[in-house]
Order: C-alpha cells, then sequence, then structure tokens
C-alpha cells in the first residue's frame, strides 16, 4: 500500500511532475546519447588505427621498433607469412620493407616512411587500396609506381604521373636514389598519417636498397576481430621466438588510452548530469513534503511510523527519478540503435575532425555493459536524491503540522 | 480504572514575546462508554489538550494515563505506536488522504497494523456501512462531500480497534444537516458498541448532545456536567 500511495501521490501535481520528469528525461537521453556518440567516434578511430595504420599484430626483429635500423630484417618474411596464415584468428598477413628516408619533389623534400607491399597481399590485411582518391592503388605495371597521401602531395606540390625521388641507404651503406612516379593519392580520416606514410611495391624498393626480395622488417597480421588479439599474440609469438611480435594495444598505446580514457570522460559526464538532476528532484521534492504537511503530520497522528514515512518520501523520490530515468534510458537507446546503422554525418566539421585523425561520419554505439551501468547510476541518484527530503519530513511535528 | 485520566496537566508555549499558558492545570478522569464534549471558546486549550491526551504533544507538567499506561514522557516513536493501537483520530479539516478511496483511507490503518488482506477487506466494509457509506467505497474523498468525508474519517479512526475516539471539533467545517448526521453516527456507535468518544467543539448544538460537557477557559476547567 506505501508504494501505491507514493505512486499516486506523484501524480497529484501532474504538471510539476511533468517537468521534472522531462528534465530527468532530456537529461538522461542527452548522456546516452553523447557516450553513444563519443564512443562511437572512438571505435572508428580504433578501427582506422587497426585497418589503414598497424593492423592487429605486427613482427620485426627485435629492436627495430625502436631503432628502424634498416638492418634489421627477418630474411625469410615468406615463409613467416605463410605459417601465420595458418594460425587460427588470422585473417590474412603480409611483409613490408619499411624505410625512413627524404621524399623530394622538383620543389621540395621532406622525410616520409616508405613502405614497400606486396599490392595483393596488402590489399587483404589493410583498407589502404579503398583509400585511393585519385589514381590507382599499386600492382604489377609500370615502373617504380609510388602512392602518396593527399596532404603530402600538397606539401611536394605534386600530382598524378609526377616524379617524386626517394633517398635511401642501401645494404652497402651507400647513399642511393631512385625516381618513382606517383600513380595514385590516397586519403584516410588522419592528415597526419597521410602526410607521412608513402608505399612502393616490395620488389622495386628491393632492387634499390639492393635487398634479394625475400627479406621484409615487417609482417603484418589482420585477425578475424579485435577480440583474438591476445590469443592470436600468443600463438603467434610461440611460433616465431626469436623475433617481436606485438599487438595493436602495444604498438599504439593511445589507441588503447583513447578507449579508457573516453569511457572515464562520459562517466564523469554523466555524473555531471545526474548530479544537476539530483538538484532539481530534491527541490522538487522539498516543495511536495512543504505542501503537505498537514497530511503528513496526520499520517503520523493515526500511526505512520517514521521508517514508513521514510519510505514513502523516498519511493515517490525514486519513482520520480526512475520514470524520467526510463524514458531517457529507453530513447537514448533507440536512437542510438537508429543512428548506428543510419550515421551521423559531421561534415561541416569534415577538416577539424581529419585533422584530429577522426572520421566526419559518427555511427554512436552503446554497450549492453554501459546500459547497466547508466541504469545503476540513475537509481542511485533517484535514491540519493531523496534522502534529504524524506529526512525533511521525518523532522515534521506532528502536532505542530496538523495545526498548520 | 478509568480509560483516560488527566492529572495536573499544564502546557507552556513560547509565545512572541511572553510565554502562554494554553492548559494550566487540569485533572479529568474519563470512563468506558463516556460520551464527552470539551466546550470552551478559540483559544481556550482545547486543540492543546487533545493533542496531549492523544500522544501528539508533550505537556510541560502533568501527566496522561491512557487505561493505566502513562503515556506522557514516551518516546516518538513508542508514541506513535501506542497511537496506531489505541487512538482513534478524527481532525477538524483535512482527514483523508486524497489519492486514497474511501475504502483505501480506512484500509491504510489496518494495513499499517500489519492486519492481513481478508481481514483488512471485511473490516472495511463493516465500518463503511455502519457510517452509512457502503455504496461510496470506491470514492475519492474529493468525490465525497464534507459530512461523507468526516464519516469515512470515523469509520478510519474505529478500524483499529481503538480504546477511544478523539475528535478535534469534527463538526466545525460541517453544515447543519451533516452534523446532526455525524453525531448521530457517533451516538449510535457509543450506545451500541460502547465506543468512547472525546470531542471538542464551540457549537451549542454539537454540546447539547453530549452526555458529559467539560467546559475550559483559559486552560482550565470552569465546569464538568454529566447529564
Ligand atoms: N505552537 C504554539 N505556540 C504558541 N502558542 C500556541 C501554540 N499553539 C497554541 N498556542 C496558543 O495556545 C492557546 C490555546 O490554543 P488551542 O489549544 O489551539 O485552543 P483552542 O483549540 O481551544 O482554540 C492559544 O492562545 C494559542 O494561541
Ligand atoms: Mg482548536
Amino acid at each position: 500500500m506505501i508504494s501505491s500511495f507514493a505512486w499516486r501521490n506523484l501524480w497529484r501535481n501532474k504538471l510539476r511532475s511533468f517537468v521534472i520528469i522531462t528534465a530527468v528525461t532530456l537529461g538522461i537521453f542527452a548522456g546516452i546519447f553523447l557516450m553513444a556518440f563519443m564512443n562511437g567516434m572512438v571505435n572508428d578511430r580504433v578501427q582506422t588505427i587497426i585497418g589503414t595504420e598497424i593492423s592487429h599484430i605486427q613482427i620485426h626483429r627485435p629492436g627495430f621498433m625502436d631503432s628502424d635500423l634498416f638492418t634489421l630484417r627477418i630474411a625469410n618474411a615468406d615463409s613467416v607469412v605463410n605459417v601465420v596464415n595458418k594460425i587460427p584468428g588470422v585473417s590474412a598477413a603480409t611483409k613490408r620493407i619499411v624505410i625512413n628516408s627524404m621524399a623530394a619533389s622538383a620543389e621540395t623534400g621532406t622525410g616520409v616512411k616508405i613502405t614497400g607491399i606486396d599490392p595483393e597481399n596488402e590489399k587483404k590485411v589493410t583498407s589502404l587500396y579503398t583509400k585511393i582518391i585519385e589514381g590507382r592503388y599499386l600492382d604489377a605495371t609500370g615502373k617504380n609506381p609510388i602512392v602518396i597521401g593527399e596532404t603530402l602531395a600538397k606539401k611536394l606540390k605534386v600530382g598524378l604521373k609526377n616524379k617524386i625521388i626517394i633517398t635511401v641507404q642501401d645494404v652497402n651503406n651507400n647513399i642511393t636514389g631512385g625516381a618513382f612516379r606517383v600513380v595514385g593519392i590516397y586519403r584516410t580520416d588522419n592528415n597526419m598519417f597521410d602526410e607521412a606514410n608513402v608505399y612502393v611495391r616490395n620488389s622495386d624498393i628491393s632492387a634499390l636498397s639492393g635487398l634479394d626480395g625475400k627479406e621484409a622488417h615487417e609482417v603484418a597480421i589482420l585477425l578475424n576481430n579485435n577480440d583474438a588479439t591476445e590469443a592470436a599474440g600468443k600463438a603467434v609469438a610461440a611460433c616465431f621466438p626469436q623475433l617481436e611480435v606485438k599487438d595493436w594495444l602495444k604498438i599504439s598505446p593511445e589507441a588503447g588510452y583513447l578507449v579508457s580514457a573516453m569511457d572515464q570522460y562520459m562517466y564523469i559526464f554523466m555524473v555531471v548530469i545526474l548530479l544537476a538532476l539530483c538538484f532539481g528532484i530534491i527541490n522538487t521534492m522539498l516543495m511536495v513534503i512543504m505542501e503537505r504537511v498537514r497530511e503528513l503530520g496526520m499520517l503520523m497522528a493515526i500511526g505512520m511510523n517514521k521508517l514508513k514515512v521514510f519510505m514513502m518520501i523516498m519511493l515517490e523520490t525514486v519513482f520520480l527519478s526512475l520514470t524520467g530515468g526510463v524514458l531517457g534510458i529507453v530513447g537514448g537507446y533507440f536512437v542510438t540503435r537508429y543512428f548506428e546503422h543510419a550515421g551521423i554525418n559531421l561534415y561541416f566539421w569534415k577538416e577539424a575532425f581529419a585533422s584530429m585523425g577522426y572520421s566526419a561520419m559518427v555511427y554512436p554505439v552503446i554497450e549492453p555493459g554501459t546500459m547497466i551501468i547508466v541504469t545503476i547510476m540513475v537509481i542511485v541518484t533517484g535514491i540519493f536524491s531523496s534522502l534529504y527530503p524524506a529526512y525533511k519530513a521525518l523532522k515534521l511535528n506532528p502536532s505542530q503540522a496538523i495545526r498548520s | 480504572m478509568s480509560i483516560i485520566e488527566i492529572k495536573g496537566l499544564h502546557k507552556v508555549y513560547d509565545g512572541k514575546s511572553l510565554p502562554v499558558y494554553a492548559v494550566n492545570g487540569i485533572d479529568i478522569k474519563i470512563e468506558a462508554g463516556e460520551f464527552t464534549a470539551v466546550v470552551g471558546p478559540s483559544g481556550s486549550g482545547k486543540t492543546t489538550l487533545l493533542n496531549i491526551v492523544g500522544g501528539l504533544d508533550e505537556p510541560t507538567e502533568g501527566e496522561v494515563f491512557i487505561d493505566g499506561v502513562k503515556i506522557t514522557g514516551l518516546s516518538g516513536k513508542e508514541k506513535t505506536d501506542f497511537r496506531m493501537k489505541n487512538i482513534g483520530f478524527v481532525f477538524q479539516a483535512y482527514n483523508l488522504i486524497p489519492v486514497f478511496t474511501a475504502k483505501e483511507n480506512v484500509e491504510f490503518i489496518l494495513h499499517l497494523q500489519g492486519k492481513p488482506k481478508a481481514e483488512r477487506e471485511r473490516r472495511t466494509k463493516e465500518l463503511l456501512e455502519a457510517v452509512g457509506l457502503g455504496d461510496r467505497m470506491d470514492s475519492r474523498p474529493n468525490k465525497l462531500s464534507g459530512g461523507q468525508q468526516q464519516r469515512v474519517a470515523v469509520a478510519r479512526a474505529l478500524a483499529s480497534k481503538p480504546k477511544f475516539i478523539l475528535a478535534d471539533e469534527p463538526t466545525a467545517n460541517l453544515d447543519s444537516k451533516s452534523t446532526d448526521n455525524l453525531l448521530e453516527i457517533m451516538e449510535k456507535l457509543n450506545r451500541e458498541e460502547n465506543i468512547t468518544f472525546l470531542f471538542s467543539t464551540h457549537d451549542q448544538r454539537v454540546v447539547s448532545k453530549a452526555r458529559r460537557v467539560i467546559t475550559i477557559q483559559d486552560g482550565v476547567v470552569v465546569s464538568d456536567i454529566r447529564k
């Protein structure tokens, strides 16, 4: 009966309840949607890091990642690729030559990372070939083709068919250069990446630096999904005890930080929203109690004890918060689910997003676990907001309350 | 043993500037089955007296015994419990829980007492029929007249099978017809069920129905007449 009493009390002042319930609904809706939005942005960024930039797992000679030493090469890279391809969870693998060097056009020069790839295998591992915006991806045709990023093309003031001179050290430590012709220009969501990375055929860069074509600095592995990272990483490491095996979380710790930092920010944000709502709820409930002083006095007079009065006010407050909370959570969930497929196009801020490495197309995603945590937070807020008003009600003196 | 025994009762309020002597030395004994009116002009101390007798307030001095139990000096918690089990209250105004129907208002007391559902239903029905509201059980207070509301309040006061019913100016907000009707029901309950009533009033017609009239003025008893 107490809970039915509290529930009906909630609707005594419909307008006031409606206003506060709407505030709670909107606040929680906004909180959930924003969480999903940021989560979607971060997920997308992480997928880009994996899909375009680093893959799930990379294999190098120990020390290569720190020094980029030309001499730290994996001798039999093709057999490494073959072994890796048989490990469960692995989708594809490819070998690369990686040289940090200079690229120069007729106008100017700059430092770049030259990656020599197997064009067909690379397609299975990274999505570079889908990012070509002008010209074409690397293939077996043409002499010394090169694919460069849009930002680098602008910086070097080169376009398709223009020549770029690449300067590298060869196996005998002699400086040697080669002319490469731009056949394709790519664009990812990350401008800085585009400016620093150029792609050539593995065979061309091997020839230029005097390698035999079987060697590579790096083997990159794409897995079937992110969750397989740890298991596959261990399996790969077990196969190549002499080599260094690192997964994307270790190669790009900022990707991992990004996820956990964003999570924290979002919860802080949610707490701020809930705190603000909490004050609104407390204020409403204090008004309720002021209005019902006489009724509360009467209830205490006829024998409703303090615990029951406290429970009643607490329930009314929790109902008030939860009604809005449930609407906000359900609304936030369905709207998020809708945009999870439809996506939100922030075309207007495209440039700003790209300079930070983010896509302007955002697909909000919310995990069930997050929804559960938010729900718990809303319930806790309701209970917390009820404490002071319920305490106020207890302080009433029945004989005074009835007289008032 | 008297059902109510009031001994040397004083109540002093801290007034704005001077202390207010609302009850100024009252001794009364009320026996089971009495139908007593406390009469006096406004400000004479009726409410103060009834509130102390009902365990809603503490006297400055003196003692109140209900059926031999000293209730003055009990803790707030003990008093609430005592009120729930032993005293039926009817107030001048604002008697009922507006979000509950007549039936639920009566049932609520039984719920507070922890009575099982079946007993609550049966007794609630009995009581509302006894006050002539068997057909208005599912009406909310705002759909009932003042007189009907006050009759629900009497039914509610009776629900807990209290030792007596305490009613502070129960008819003050009622028209004369409703007043007569309410008093009739109270008298009938008193006569047939031997329910003890202690009520305050300053309405002469109500006074004439009482079988014992205690008149107070400035916080002291000036006359105590049994008819
Ligand atoms: N809380 C209070 N503080 C100060 N004075 C009070 C308070 N309650 C009642 N009084 C005073 O006590 C006197 C008796 O009041 P009350 O018992 O309400 O009389 P009645 O019910 O007969 O009208 C009045 O003078 C009233 O103003
Ligand atoms: Mg009074």
